[in-house]
């Protein structure tokens, strides 16, 4: 009883949550609105049982990916007259777009499909049950090559974003922090002997 | 009559869910008077440390201690102030920016055991909780240097999220490599796992992670010699600039019960939480070698000393340097270890309980 409640509400913020996303003109509210969401779907994902993803979900989107949209959105300036300009132009294609993903997702999820008396409710997990334990068992057991590709994979992402913005440019000042520390003071300071007074 | 309303009151009071809450009542009030005794601290540190004495008006009793309630006088000015809301400022955001910076510093403590049997939340993936909410602390900087509508406050914001990204990251790999060596994410199981003596904590086999963990921890706190955010000589007061009276002193607070968390984790993670230092060395009933709050207590006042002894002998990092040491020098560190434990464990070296049988 009380989880569902519990379910109840957090789908309602959800999504309220999703549709302002969407409907905010702020930029930075729509971001926001985003952390809000995926906060949501992290609690609704602890409720059946899947801590591991829910808190991998706070920790990645919320506390990384998002802080660096916020980043860029809250640099960003945005002329809302010049967003405003092409939006009845191009509101056929949004609507056609709109229109399309309806249709196919209304084809995949459909009652027939998903509706309450065609799954069975899930059984609830003994008290025991370890999310993070048997995602670990599985993913390093029977996936374990689809693991390491998908690591491989982003390892070539890493190394191919570096290989994209790095260049060298002619002339650049650089720090070497190595030499900086390596300096000894026999390098920099000279010790000059003289005299306090001019002698006539 | 009154028996049995005394007999119900009793009932009541034995509830799971009035426990719970009484516990969090009292976990979190604790939290804020030794935030309120941490700042007296921090001062009379400094203090010391400069030749002077430091806070020594409020509050002496009978000529002892003078300046113990200093903080609590300080509490009291900020709550009579007035607190300022720029105009054009985003007004719900710039209210809510303090909550959001205060909640998950005090929300984190559900996990941390504090003693064998004292925990909140005795939950099974309970450093993935502390890492996520951590994660989270960052909201309450950004959205304050926004809300506020002035550049100082913005630029404190921008440089925050920069820096606590990239060492976030130092942080995480660094608990890979205790999670690890304890093959648990439990936190009671990981400071279980470090029991027999100083010799078996974990800072010991993972002694650069730990270092790379309490640098990671200064810099997530925001404080010296990483406080850019603040930055009082060169951005004014960075993302609180615009912040006054208790609006103000809930981001104080927000920093030093962060700084609390992070003690209390780092002792948790490296130094044996709430196991005796000396355990195993003296008789298992002698009372200096039980496991307890003590220990725990000792462990977190030593760690805030080193962050006030750093505050008081570094100067400000400069930016582009916090993110080389972040990105460049940090992180390989965690990744060669990580390495190296792996080995060790292979080869059966050090005392890694997740690869006994």
């Amino acid at each position: 009883m009380f989880v569902m409640i519990l379910f109840y509400v957090f789908s309602a913020v959800l999504i309220a949550a999703a549709l302002a996303v969407i409907t905010t003109r702020n930029p930075v509210y729509s971001a926001l609105c985003l952390v809000l969401t995926f906060f949501t779907s992290a609690a609704i994902w602890l409720l059946i049982d899947a801590e591991f993803l829910a808190l991998v979900l706070v920790l990645v989107y919320v506390g990384a990916v998002m802080v660096l949209f916020l980043f860029v959105v809250m640099m960003l300036d945005i002329e809302v007259e010049a967003l405003r300009s092409g939006f009845t132009r191009y509101a056929w294609l949004g609507w056609l777009t709109a229109l399309v993903v309806i249709l196919e997702l209304a084809g995949v999820v459909a009652a027939r499909r998903f509706g309450a008396d065609t799954a069975a409710s899930p059984v609830p997990m003994p008290a025991d049950y370890s999310n993070t334990h048997e995602l670990g068992t599985v993913l390093y057991t029977d996936y374990v090559y689809a693991f390491e590709l998908a690591a491989v994979l982003l390892l070539v992402a890493i190394v191919a974003a570096i290989a994209l913005t790095m260049r060298k440019r002619p002339g650049l000042k650089v720090q070497d922090i190595a030499r900086q520390v390596a300096v000894r003071r026999e390098d920099r300071v000279r010790l000059v002997k003289m005299d306090a007074e001019k002698h006539p | 009559m009154l028996h049995e309303m005394l007999q119900l009151f009793l009932d009541i009071l034995a509830l799971p869910i009035v426990q719970t809450t009484l516990w969090i009542l009292v976990v979190t009030i604790s939290v804020i008077l030794a935030v309120a005794f941490s700042v007296l601290f921090e001062r009379k540190i400094i203090g010391w440390m400069q030749l002077r004495k430091g806070p020594n008006r409020v509050g002496s009793i009978f000529g002892f201690w003078p300046g113990v309630f200093q903080a609590f006088a300080d509490v009291v000015k900020l709550l009579i102030k007035e607190v300022v809301v720029p105009a054009r400022a985003n007004k719900v955001l710039f209210a809510l920016a303090p909550i959001i910076a205060l909640v998950p510093a005090l929300a984190t403590w559900a996990v941390v055991p504090l003693s064998p049997d004292l925990v909140i939340a005795d939950i099974d993936a309970g450093l993935l909780y502390v890492l996520s909410l951590t994660s989270m602390g960052v909201y309450g900087v950004i959205i304050a240097g926004w809300a506020a509508n002035s550049k100082y406050a913005f630029l404190g914001a921008m440089r925050s999220a920069a820096q606590i990204v990239a060492y976030e990251i130092a942080m995480g790999f660094a608990l890979v490599g205790v999670l690890m060596a304890s093959g648990s994410l439990n936190l009671g199981e990981i400071v279980k796992g470090q029991a027999g003596g100083p010799l078996s904590w974990n800072v010991v086999w993972l002694f650069p992670l730990a270092i790379v963990y309490i640098i990671s921890g200064v810099a997530e706190t925001n404080r010296a010699p990483f406080d850019v955010a603040e930055g009082e000589s060169e951005i004014v007061a960075g993302f609180h600039v615009e912040y006054s009276g208790i609006a103000f002193a809930l981001f104080f607070l927000a920093e030093y019960a962060n700084m609390l968390l992070i003690s209390a984790l780092t002792a948790v993670f490296f130094f044996g939480g709430w196991l005796s230092p000396f355990d195993g060395y003296l008789p298992a009933d002698s009372w200096l070698a039980q496991p307890g709050f003590l220990w725990l207590g000792i462990k977190m006042s030593a760690n805030m000393f080193l962050y006030f002894w750093l505050r008081a002998t570094f100067p400000r990092y400069r930016y582009d340097q916090i993110m080389r040491l972040g990105w460049k020098v940090l992180i390989p560190v965690t990744l060669v270890w990580i390495a190296v434990e792996g080995v060790m464990a292979h080869l059966g070296v050090g005392p890694w309980r997740a690869w006994s049988p």
